[in-house]
């Protein structure tokens, strides 16, 4: 079972401590390509939380049986087939919601961050800790691309929630800058994902220097470090 | 030593490979298990989207024939954009020409292709375009995709309906910028322009092949 603790630590890895986009530095291609609106970057987070779950879960429970040698590709088969099921179930029996999320599944399934998770906790901890770390994961991924989002299109469009008619029909997105804002393409292309993202990762450590700086006896936190894809 | 060594890195090796082997067996079963088990109703509602996609160019009402039944495979068509075999669908009320349905494709939009799919009444007028596939700069030239467009009164592809070449010479096709009757925004020209020449081709390709498209293997 889980203890409060753990549970705790899981948590606060992967809301903060860890967090996929501004600490570990993963996923960036997705990340860029979805984040010109908030309600996109959360789609692209909800699916990635429901992969990263069921992944881990399976990786977690069958760690016994898999060789050290050859985990990898096992790892690899294992979260392939998982996410085409899981694409394939949801197509055939919730086609509404798969029209709105569907898109974003096969974007994930090559995500390095599911791979790095199962990789780096899934094969070494029991399922139900495995699970919650691919559910926090993904929550620390969904409220960093929904601001990442959010700041996009305010920046690029003068509005907030874009595309929110695309999954809730009855609601549509609002002008909070007036009409004549020209708009600043900038934001919505991916260089300035990247400049914004970067602003995220400096505020992040600027949070951790003070929260080290506070605690005094302890050197400054580990600045974020490159990740791959 | 050696012997004894390699020996068991063999057995090892083939230990490892039949595991891999099993977890592969495991999870293609798994996966074709799933497969087999959604493709009738993922194909039901692949059926329920090209409908809904034809019933944008060209409402239910007009035509009493079972649509995508009704349907020929176009070679890939040059006048069309198209490089790859398409799927045209023909509209008929009591065995009578009505519409033809079929897609095409813009190749010179800003970022890349723009897919159409488009909708043409045996009297040569459109009856509706819409933008299926794009990668235009999203909040510039997307509008040509109903979805994206701000004006929902009257989004900016509905500005074809009706239009046909008996009423609107070569050059009406076009942008206003260039010359022709079509409106456009500010900064994103190149797109509507694209779609604009994109419908003026597959109007003219629709008219000139409409009767032998229609007689072809027509249906009971």
């Amino acid at each position: 079972m889980i203890t409060r603790e753990e549970f705790k630590t899981i948590a606060g890895n992967g809301i903060w401590k860890q967090n996929t986009s501004i600490a570990q530095i993963l996923g960036l291609c997705p990340l860029l390509a979805v984040t010109t609106n908030a309600v996109n970057g959360i789609m692209l987070s909800l699916a990635t939380i429901l992969v990263m779950a069921i992944s881990n879960l399976a990786v977690a429970s069958l760690r016994n049986f898999i060789p050290h040698e050859i985990r990898i590709p096992v790892f690899i088969l294992i979260v392939a087939a998982l996410v085409t099921v899981v694409d394939l179930l949801f197509n055939a029996n919730l086609h509404e919601l798969y029209l709105v999320l569907g898109i974003f599944i096969p974007l994930i399934v090559t995500n390095c961050i599911v791979l790095a998770r199962v990789e780096a906790f899934a094969a070494k901890n029991p399922p139900l800790q495995s699970t919650f770390d691919g559910i926090f994961m993904g929550v620390g991924m969904l409220w960093t691309l929904a601001l990442l989002g959010a700041m996009r299109e305010f920046i690029g469009n003068g509005t907030i929630l874009g595309g929110i008619d695309m999954v809730i029909p009855s609601l549509q997105p609002i002008q909070v800058l007036p009409e004549s804002y020209p708009g600043f393409l900038l934001a919505l292309l991916p260089p300035g994902a990247f400049i914004l993202l970067g602003c995220m990762i400096a505020w992040k450590n600027w949070m951790n220097a003070r929260a080290a700086a506070r605690a005094q006896a302890k050197p400054p936190a580990p600045v974020a470090t490159a990740g791959c894809c | 030593m050696s012997t004894v060594k390699q020996f068991s890195a063999t057995g090892m090796a083939i230990r490892t490979a039949a595991i891999l082997f099993i977890f592969v067996i495991v999870f293609t079963g798994l996966l074709s298990g799933a497969y087999l088990w959604t493709k009738p109703a993922i194909e039901a509602s692949a059926a329920e989207e090209k409908m809904k996609l034809a019933d944008e160019v060209l409402p239910r009402s007009e035509y009493d024939n079972t649509l995508l039944a009704d349907a020929l495979t176009l070679p890939p068509t040059p006048e069309l954009g198209l490089a790859d075999p398409t799927t045209l669908y023909r509209a008929r009320l009591g065995k009578q020409p009505v519409a033809l349905v079929f897609e095409a494709v813009a190749p010179d939009g800003y970022a890349g292709k723009v897919r159409l799919i488009i909708a043409v009444r045996a009297d040569g007028r459109v009856a509706g375009v819409r933008v299926t596939q794009h990668k235009e700069t999203p909040g510039l030239g997307d509008y040509v995709e109903i979805k994206k467009d701000k004006n929902k009164a009257r989004p900016w592809i509905t500005q074809f309906n009706g239009m046909a070449l008996a009423t609107a010479v070569d050059r009406d096709w076009k942008v206003k910028k260039d010359g022709g009757s079509i409106d456009y925004y500010a900064g994103a020209t190149v797109t509507p322009r694209a779609v604009g020449k994109a419908v003026l081709k597959a109007v003219k390709w629709a008219e000139a092949n409409r009767d032998q498209l229609f007689a072809e293997g027509a249906a009971k």
